[in-house]
């Protein structure tokens, strides 16, 4: 079973494994440094559940749950 | 391409987001720099001069983005400037990217963009204090061997860091001289990174087949075209050349079949590059859990507290900007009265003093009335958006934001549109979709902005009857208010999701953020903010708004035939001659009466001999007091006489059968019509329409009491809660704003929004009216 960033708990650490799609979203989320093989953290969740908080890279950056959705993950 | 050669060389500032480029910019640069909007896109151009006193360069800053993969005209533009394909700034002799130092990794992916594009490149690293606190070791040198380019280390805000990147930006333009590269030699360049040899042999073969169909196109922009899928180069030639799309499709594909997917392959090369190049240098993340910026975001974001703090937050910016602004405004408009005296006094009567004070300085003042809101608004979006706030405020009410269409960063805009419009629809260009932008600006006008309070406030206090409901809790006329400022709005959901469906289309864009380390503004970025929208609105919209008052004023004033109004302004200002001396006197016992800071008050003897002498004063100038009484009665009429004839006028009667079914008489369409440059002035114009001069405010108890009192030609009352209703409705929704159509078709880049703007607003009003008006009917 595959888990995607949207599921990860506040404090988790995960590695990611891939970026689903082939187009322009695809794109944007990994220009951003979330390339396979990159270490993140989960920061947590805006107050209203979305979008979402995480580390990478070395900075934060936001993205929407149906954005995370696309990013397959491995918890560490 | 120009090839000027004494033209002082132009340079392209490019980088990141939250890299303090525009704090470095304004250093290098002053505060004084020239903006404009780029020709058909909503991008805006700023340049600035550095100089010393023997070389001289013009940086050109482009919008801070995250790559050069462009999904949108706007963001196209950074590509074509870095190109030399703008032919408003022409070929440039280098590109500064800007970089933290903080985060080099991420921020070097844009960097190795645009050094693929074959310009000499100097890269400035910026926040290098910071970066040195969190262990970077490496010298500029060093950095410089590893990456093949000028690097140079800079901390935007200290002086003697800023003179060390203005020393290299020359020597880095004069290394670089005669500028034998540009367009034609990037083209045929191949990337200086290891793309894929299937991905290269495609790219050769697109260049070849575009070629082939008449289009030369530098091979950056060919690679660009291949990996950006749907990206704005290949919208607009596919566009062009729709038997292209085919072959793409198949040199897509072809790629894809060695075993790289499309859109992996840009970033994953780029960065595995990176890697390398800066390898060994990780250093400790700038933002550790249990730092002071970190235990304060997690407040800020905080489920319950991070709304709380949110909320009051706007209210404390929305309080300043409607309250804060207006003592302000109106020194401003009294400053302008005076001055449209002083002025009309010098001038003899007739239409030329009627266009200096009525039209001119009347315009004048209302561009300049706007500053303040404008002032103070960007005052706090500079500050909010400098610190780190505005990434925050956008993240919180991003899922609100969505249910409409739009996303977390159209909130403020919309949000400061309740005080006014025109700051509003300025301060969305915060928001990089040009979609979601052009929905943001199209509704801010249909938030209840302050100049709809006088309106409301008229017609709510002559026609709302004054009930009080739960024991005094709830009244009425509050009640009714609160629907009104919430009209527009609530309108607004319904037409931003139906924008979004129809002229609008498409996907919902990502929100992919950075949420950067919270810093102290900096003041000169702040003031430099603040500046640049003042000086925009004034000089760009300001001239415009004038004009548009100009013509208005010529619509009032003309074709009557002013001598009868001249002719009794002349007698009255002989009789006041005649009569100087006592009315003088008057005045000065009527002041000595009720005492002032200087003089206290008088005895309760000193009283009586006062009251005494100005009975006397007031037997003596009994006459002139009538006269003028009926003098002053005859200007009004007169006033309103010549409004009725005058083209406005004319016009409300032509359109008294349209306006009719909302229960309107022709008075009122010629309210509305003369309101057309700015709401508040129904105000004035009901008080000339109903003889009672020009200087009527919305809580004049004659103009309430006109207003109720008036009577059709067959004895019914005019005004009724219906009627009363319908305008109601009608001023929420109309466009009735000059100002702000102005600005909309500034910030969108074309008067056809404007037009459209005032379009569907005004058939949105004309309808709610009419419903208003014909449902209320049925009651009352």
């Amino acid at each position: 079973m595959t888990a995607t960033l949207e599921s990860l708990q506040t404090g988790q650490h995960a590695r990611v494994q891939d970026v689903q799609g082939d187009d322009s979203l695809a794109l944007r989320i990994m220009e951003m440094g979330l390339l396979p093989g990159a270490e993140i953290e989960f920061i947590g969740r805006a107050p209203l559940g979305d979008p979402l908080e995480i580390r990478v890279a070395g900075y934060h950056l936001s993205l929407r749950k149906a954005e995370a959705h696309r990013v397959v993950i491995e918890v560490i | 391409m120009s090839l000027a050669v004494d033209r002082v060389p132009h340079l392209a500032v490019v980088g990141n987001p939250n890299t303090g480029k525009s704090t470095l910019f304004s250093a290098l640069t002053g505060i004084f720099t020239r903006t404009g909007n780029f020709p058909g896109v909503t991008v805006e151009m700023k340049l600035g001069r550095l100089k010393t006193s023997t070389r001289e360069a013009v940086l050109v800053d482009l919008p801070g983005t995250y790559s050069l993969a462009a999904r949108s005209a706007d963001e196209r533009v950074t590509v074509d400037v870095l190109l030399g394909l703008r032919p408003e700034i022409g070929s440039l002799a280098g590109a500064l990217c800007i970089v933290d130092g903080t985060n080099l990794e991420r921020n070097l992916y844009l960097f190795s963009q645009v050094r693929d594009l074959g310009l000499p490149v100097l890269l400035i690293v910026n926040m290098i204090d910071r970066a040195e606190k969190a262990g970077i070791a490496i010298t500029a040198l060093e950095l410089s061997q590893r990456l093949g380019v000028p690097v140079v280390f800079c901390n935007a805000h200290d002086q003697s860091s800023v003179a060390l990147v203005q020393k290299s930006i020359f020597d880095f333009i004069e290394q670089n001289q005669p500028a034998a590269h540009g367009t034609d030699l990037a083209a045929q360049q191949a990337s200086n990174f290891d793309f894929p040899p299937a991905f290269e042999t495609a790219v050769n073969e697109l260049q070849g087949l575009l070629l082939a169909h008449g289009r030369k196109m530098p091979r950056p922009l060919v690679s660009r075209l291949l990996m950006d899928i749907d990206g704005q180069i290949e919208q607009t030639e596919v566009q062009r050349r729709p038997e292209l799309s085919p072959h793409l499709q198949r040199l897509r594909e072809q790629v894809s079949a060695a075993g790289y997917r499309i859109s992996g392959i840009e970033p994953r090369v780029r960065y595995a590059a990176i890697r390398k190049a800066i390898a060994g240098l990780e250093i400790r993340p700038v933002r550790q859990a249990g730092q002071f910026s970190e235990k304060l975001d997690g407040w800020l974001t905080h489920s319950v507290f991070g709304l709380l703090i949110f909320i009051f937050m706007m209210f404390v910016v929305f309080q300043l900007l409607y309250r804060g602004a207006e003592p302000v405004m109106v020194l401003m408009e009294t400053a302008f009265g005076s001055l449209q005296d002083l002025v009309g006094g010098m001038m003899p009567r007739g239409p030329l003093r009627s266009l200096v004070t009525q039209g001119i300085i009347a315009g004048v003042g209302g561009v300049l009335v706007f500053l303040p809101q404008i002032v103070l608004l960007f005052l706090f979006l500079a500050i909010l958006e400098d610190c780190g706030y505005m990434a925050r405020a956008a993240f919180l009410m991003d899922r609100l934001m969505t249910k409409v269409g739009l996303s977390g960063k159209s909130f403020v805009p919309l949000m400061s549109s309740f005080a006014c419009a025109i700051p509003g629809v300025m301060a969305t260009r915060v928001i990089e979709n040009r979609k979601d932008r052009m929905v943001t600006i199209l509704v801010a006008p249909l938030m209840s902005c302050s100049a709809r309070l006088p309106v409301y406030s008229l017609l709510i206090g002559a026609f709302i009857p004054g009930v009080s409901f739960l024991g005094g809790w709830v009244d009425l006329r509050s009640l009714v208010l609160l629907a009104f400022l919430s009209l527009g709005a609530i309108v607004a959901i319904p037409v931003a999701w139906i924008l979004k469906k129809t002229i609008f289309p498409g996907e919902t864009p990502p929100f992919v953020m950075e949420l950067p380390p919270y810093k102290w503004p900096s003041i000169k970025t702040v003031f430099q903010r603040v500046y640049d929208r003042a000086a925009a609105f004034v000089v760009r919209a300001g001239t415009l708004i004038l004009l548009t008052s100009i013509v208005i004023w010529g619509l009032g004033y003309f074709p009557g035939d002013h001598t009868r109004e001249n002719a009794i302004l002349a007698e009255m200002e002989e009789t006041r001659q005649i009569f100087e001396d006592p009315l003088q006197r008057r005045e000065n016992l009527q002041q000595q009466l009720v005492g002032s800071d200087d003089a206290p008050h008088p005895s309760p003897v000193e009283s009586a001999s006062f009251e005494n002498e100005l009975n006397s004063l007031n037997q003596q100038l009994k006459e002139y007091d009538a006269l003028m009484e009926q003098l002053e009665g005859e200007f009004i009429a007169t006033q309103g006489q010549l409004q009725e004839n005058s083209f406005l006028g004319m016009a409300g009667h032509w359109i008294e059968p349209i306006v009719r079914p909302l229960g309107w008489d022709w008075r009122i369409g010629v309210g509305v019509l003369a309101s057309f440059p700015a709401r508040e002035v129904i105000i004035a114009t009901l008080g000339v329409i109903y003889n009672l001069g020009e200087g009527m405010e919305a809580e004049s108890p004659q103009l309430r009491d006109a207003l109720i009192n008036s009577r059709n030609p067959d004895g019914s009352p005019v005004f009724t809660i219906p009627v009363a209703l319908s305008i109601m409705v009608f001023f929420a929704l109309c466009a009735q704003c000059m100002a702000t159509l102005v600005v909309v078709a500034q910030e969108s880049g074309s008067w056809k929004w404007a037009v459209f703007t005032f379009v569907y607003m005004t058939a949105l009003a004309y309808v709610g009216a009419l419903i208003t008006f014909q449902v209320a009917s049925l009651w009352w």
